[in-house]
C-alpha cells in the first residue's frame, strides 16, 4: 500500500472574477484583462470607505441548482460546487463504488458562509429581529463547501475543511497530494474557495489598513496594498497509473508540496518561513533551483509581502532568481484569500501545458524592494517545465506546491 | 491642542513598547517600539477617542507619522475640520 505514486491533475474548474470556467478564465488571464471594479456585493448605501474588490460577476444560482438546494448553500458552497462540477466533468470520472469510498474532498476556505453569517447578524443587531434562518449554521460552517461538494458529487472518502487563512487552499491541495501519493486515497477531489465581500468582512479589512484604494499592483512601485477578491477553483488529482490506465487527459504534475510556520508576527511576513516553504517544495520533488522557470507568487501587492517575498526568492533561488518568470495573478483576481492558492495553481498548471505565462498587471515599474522579473502586463510566450506556486498566510503559515508539466 | 496632545500620549502610551517615563513630541515611534499592527490599533484608538476618520494606509511609508508630534498635529487638524 505505501508505495510512493506519480500524482496527476485530470481535471480543473473555476468560478473567478474574470469568468465562470477554465477556458474563460484562462483566456483573460493570458489577456491580463484587469477583473478588479465597484463593489457592488455591499449596498452602497452602508458607506464601505472601499469602493473596489474583484468580485465573481454573473453568477446567477438558478443556472447551476434548483431553488430547493439554494436556501441549502451559501455563495461560497455555490461557487465550489459549480467549480468541482466543471472539475469532475472533464476528468470524466463517475463515484460509484469502490472509487466513491477511495475519493478524498478536502477543500480550503478562510472563513466560510459569510454572506450567511451577515445576513443573520443583520437581523439580529440591526432589524432586532429574534429569529434568523434556519440553516444559518449548517450554511455558514467552515466545512460547508467540502461537505456540499462531498454530497453533490457522492464523494466518500475522507472529507473536510482546510483553514489557514490565505494558504488554505494550497494546504488543502498539498495534503490531497500527499494522499495520492502515498496510496491512501485513489482519487481526490481539492482546491479551495472563498466569498467573503460582505459588510462586516469588508469593515474588517478597512480596519486593518492593508487595502489598495483603487487596483492592486504586484511587486511594481507605488503598489498601494491588496484588494480582495472572491472566487474558487477545483482539481481532481489521481495516481499516474491510474489515469493512463483509463485514458485519461493528463493536465500537469504535483510533484512536491512544501509547509512551514513563522512563529512569529501575526500578521508581518518572514522570508526565513517562506524560504523554508518553498525549499520544502523542492525537495519533496526531488527538485533543484534551476529546474524552476516559473513562479505564481504570493505577490498581495503589499508594501510588507512582495518585498519579503522576492528576498525569499533571492535566498531560495540565488542567482538563479534573476532567470525566473515570476507573476501575480492577484493583480487580476485580487486576493481570494482560503481560495487563491487554487486560483493560482490553475494558471501554474495551464502555463506549462501551453507554454506561455500569465503577466502581472497594473505594473507600473520597477521597485528598488523588488528587482526580479514579474513578467509586467503582458503574458509571455515560453517553455515552462517546472514552476511552484506560493501561499503565505496571515497567522504565519506558509504553503508551496511544486509542479511538473507531464511528460 | 494640549488636550488632544494628552489623549494621543494616553494612546500611545498604551501601544509602546520601551520603558520610558515620558513621551516628547519629538519622540519617533518607531523609536517608542511601535510596530506596524500597534500603530494600526493605535489609529483605531484615536478614530474612536475622537470620532475621526484618518486617511492611512499602511502601505504607504510612514513620512505623516513619523513622529508623535506628527500625530497630535494630524489629530488636532481632522478635529477642527470637524468642529
Amino acid at each position: 500500500m505505501s508505495f510512493v505514486k506519480r500524482v496527476v491533475v485530470t481535471g480543473l474548474g473555476a468560478v473567478t472574477p474574470l469568468g465562470i470556467g477554465i477556458p474563460e478564465y484562462w483566456a483573460n488571464l493570458k489577456k491580463g484583462v484587469c477583473g478588479i471594479g465597484p463593489i457592488t456585493l455591499v449596498p452602497a448605501e452602508e458607506g464601505l470607505n472601499q469602493k473596489t474588490a474583484a468580485e465573481v460577476k454573473g453568477f446567477d444560482p438558478l443556472k447551476y441548482f434548483e431553488e430547493r438546494q439554494i436556501s441549502m448553500l451559501d455563495r461560497v458552497s455555490q461557487i465550489a460546487v459549480v467549480a468541482a462540477r466543471e472539475a469532475i466533468t472533464q476528468s470524466k470520472l463517475t463515484f460509484d463504488m469502490p472509487l466513491s469510498v477511495r475519493t478524498s474532498c478536502i477543500i480550503g476556505t478562510g472563513v466560510g458562509g459569510q454572506a450567511t453569517q451577515d445576513e443573520g447578524y443583520l437581523r439580529l443587531y440591526r432589524e432586532k429581529k429574534s429569529r434568523i434562518f434556519p440553516l444559518s449554521i449548517p450554511k455558514l460552517m467552515v466545512n460547508a463547501p467540502a461537505s456540499q461538494i462531498s454530497m453533490h458529487f457522492g464523494l466518500r472518502g475522507p472529507a473536510f475543511a482546510v483553514a489557514s487563512a490565505c494558504a488554505s487552499a494550497t494546504h488543502a491541495i498539498g495534503l490531497s497530494f500527499q494522499m495520492v501519493r502515498s496510496g491512501a486515497v485513489d482519487c481526490a477531489v481539492t482546491g479551495g474557495v472563498e466569498s467573503c465581500i460582505t459588510y462586516g468582512t469588508m469593515r474588517g479589512w478597512e480596519a486593518m489598513r492593508v487595502m489598495a484604494p483603487d487596483v492592486c499592483r504586484p511587486f511594481s512601485k507605488d503598489r498601494k496594498g491588496m484588494i480582495i477578491g472572491e472566487g474558487g477553483a477545483m482539481l481532481v488529482l489521481e495516481p499516474l497509473d491510474r489515469a493512463q490506465a483509463r485514458g485519461a487527459e493528463i493536465l500537469g504534475e504535483i510533484v512536491g508540496f512544501g509547509m512551514s510556520a513563522d512563529a512569529g508576527d501575526l500578521t508581518a511576513p518572514d522570508v526565513n518561513g517562506m524560504v523554508r516553504a518553498i525549499d520544502g517544495a523542492l525537495a519533496d520533488g526531488g527538485l533543484k533551483p534551476a529546474d524552476i522557470q516559473y513562479v505564481n507568487a504570493h505577490g498581495t501587492g503589499t508594501a510588507a509581502n512582495d518585498e519579503t517575498e522576492t528576498k525569499a526568492l533571492h535566498q531560495a533561488f540565488g542567482e538563479h532568481a534573476k532567470k525566473l518568470a515570476i507573476s501575480s495573478t492577484k493583480s487580476m483576481v485580487g486576493h481570494a484569500l482560503g481560495g487563491a492558492g487554487a486560483l493560482e495553481l490553475v494558471p501554474t498548471l495551464l502555463a506549462m501545458r501551453d507554454s506561455i505565462v500569465p503577466p502581472t498587471v497594473n505594473y507600473l515599474g520597477p521597485d528598488p524592494a523588488c528587482d526580479l522579473d514579474y513578467v509586467p502586463n503582458e503574458a509571455r510566450a515560453m517553455p515552462v517545465t517546472h514552476a511552484i506556486s506560493n501561499s503565505f498566510a496571515f497567522g504565519g503559515l506558509n504553503a508551496v506546491l511544486a509542479v511538473k508539466k507531464f511528460s | 491642542m494640549a488636550d488632544v496632545a494628552n489623549d494621543v500620549i494616553d494612546i500611545i502610551r498604551k501601544k509602546m513598547r520601551v520603558e520610558k517615563p515620558t513621551i516628547e513630541m519629538t519622540d519617533r515611534l518607531e523609536a517608542l517600539g511601535l510596530e506596524s499592527l500597534d500603530a494600526v490599533e493605535m489609529i483605531f484608538d484615536l478614530e474612536e477617542k475622537f470620532d475621526i476618520t484618518i486617511p492611512y494606509n499602511a502601505n504607504n511609508p510612514r513620512t505623516e507619522f513619523e513622529t508623535v508630534g506628527d500625530v497630535v498635529t494630524a489629530i488636532q487638524k481632522l478635529v477642527d475640520k470637524k468642529a
